[in-house]
């Protein structure tokens, strides 16, 4: 007993931000700015009265949401490179890389949460704003983009932050596809040095710091919100 | 010709009818206030005008263009259809200002110093100069719908229509929206007024329609709705609504 070696910390606490942290975050950054827009794009497919936009935004959502995130990880790593193949007429799977496959999971992944988050906003905004917004003549377009998704985005803020949060959390599932994001890189070490309860207690303690602090500025957020509304 | 010509005109909400075989029509430099019990149908009426409401029967003109034929261009009509609603449906997240010009830059084109000027031109006509940099949620029920009156009044509109616009007031900020109303109609505005402001109509309507489950049971000149109206629904409508 007595053996712990938190020095192992102090030794690698640079290569686990350079390398670990940025890729992680630079991840969470492109996952949750893609999930968004495309997440944006599918709610107002689902809202739509167009029977073949709706079913199809609601029929993606409820897959990716029934599926584990891991799974779907392994499948577009393993399936992209064939499936680009096939598009282009190749023979070859296309190369695709880890970095890139993760980004397109995440954000194909968390798309489907930010909908759902986005579907709520768009439908706590009154009716009568669109109905504006088309009385004064402007498009289906203008006024989604100019009055309903503002409104919808503001009111939503909260819950789409806490869900990028959740975003930075699930990045560490990346680990699977060899990749060096924070959880990797405190691993590569924790197996280099032998030293695997130091690491990821470390590990644990840093992702805790950040989600917590990052609750806590949501939550200053949706009171001032509460203010303004 | 009339500025607005109602023929016909049935809607449906699945099997329930809201609109029976709706006739009227709207002249130029008129103003018509329609009234009648809340579900007669007279706010699916006026929304139906600028097709904000689909119908499924009969037709709707508007200046010659007919509002719901598939190939009418919706939004360029409706930018020429000023519409004032019951919640005054400001856009929170825009100032004063910018509820103003929004419409005028994105749909006529205009630049946004051509937008604002016009802007504050009607601005100054509710007499809300003072609050063009403030946010609509700063601003009482009765400059609201001041503030919205403007904003349709900035795109130059052909005619207005107004639904229910004091209904949601509290009743001493009534007035000022009406003074507003007023005076738009004595300048020669087209104007489709839903309200149960009969001294309003009294004042200035030059005709009264009363609805009652979804059809027009009276059409009549002012004088004539409030000094003899035929039907005997309209006048049990009229002395409810008189004499409290």
């Amino acid at each position: 007993m007595g053996a712990f070696d938190f020095d192992v910390i102090e030794r690698s606490v640079g290569y686990l931000f350079r390398e670990g942290m940025t890729f992680t975050l630079t991840l969470t950054a492109l996952a949750m700015t893609g999930g968004i827009i495309f997440g944006t794009l599918l709610a107002m497919m689902r809202l739509s009265s167009i029977k073949p936009l709706s079913w199809f935004a609601g029929t993606y959502v409820n897959l990716m949401r029934s599926i584990p995130l891991l799974l779907v990880i392994f499948w577009f790593y393993f399936l992209v490179p064939y499936i680009g193949a096939y598009i282009i007429g190749s023979n070859t799977p296309i190369q695709v890389g880890a970095f890139y496959s993760s980004v397109i999971t995440f954000t194909l992944f968390e798309a489907a949460y930010y909908c759902e988050i986005m579907r709520a906003g768009i439908q706590s905004v009154a009716r009568g704003q669109a109905l504006a917004g088309y009385a004064l003549g402007l498009n289906y377009w203008q006024t989604m983009g100019k009055i309903v998704l503002p409104q919808a985005f503001r009111n939503m803020l909260p819950v789409l932050l806490t869900q990028t949060i959740i975003l930075f959390q699930d990045t560490s599932l990346v680990y699977v596809l060899s990749i060096t994001d924070f959880l990797g890189a405190a691993s590569k070490v924790a197996q280099r040095d032998g030293r695997l309860v130091e690491m990821y207690l470390f590990a644990a303690l840093v992702y805790f710091v950040i989600c917590f602090f990052g609750s806590l500025l949501v939550k200053q957020l949706q009171k001032k919100i509460a203010i303004v509304r | 010709m009339p500025m607005i010509e109602i023929r016909n005109v049935s809607k449906w909400y699945g099997s329930f009818q809201v609109l029976t075989d709706c006739t009227t029509s709207v002249a130029k430099g008129e103003v018509i206030v329609v009234c009648g019990p809340s579900g007669s149908g007279k706010s699916t009426l006026i929304k139906a005008v600028n097709a904000l409401e689909p119908i499924q029967k009969g037709e709707i003109i508007v200046d010659s263009i007919k509002v719901n034929d598939p190939k009418t261009n919706l939004p360029k009509l409706r930018a020429r259809v000023g519409m004032v609603f019951q919640h005054f449906e400001l856009f929170p997240h825009l100032s004063v200002m910018q509820n103003l010009s929004l419409a005028q830059v994105k749909v006529l084109g205009r630049s946004k110093q051509d937008a604002d000027r016009r802007g504050v031109k009607y601005l100054d006509r509710v007499g809300l100069i003072e609050h063009k940099d403030k946010f609509p949620g700063q601003l009482s029920g009765g400059q609201q719908q001041r503030v919205a009156i403007a904003r349709a009044l900035s795109m130059d509109p052909i005619c207005m229509l107004f639904d229910e616009p004091t209904s949601a007031l509290d009743p001493e900020m009534i007035n000022e929206v009406l003074d507003v109303m007023v005076a738009l109609a004595k300048d020669g505005m087209t104007m489709m007024v839903v309200s149960h402001e009969m001294g309003f109509a009294r004042k200035v309507a030059h005709r009264v329609i009363f609805m009652d489950h979804g059809a027009i049971v009276e059409d009549a000149t002012t004088e004539d709705f409030f000094g003899k109206p035929r039907s005997e629904r309209a006048q049990q409508f009229l002395a409810k609504i008189l004499h409290h």
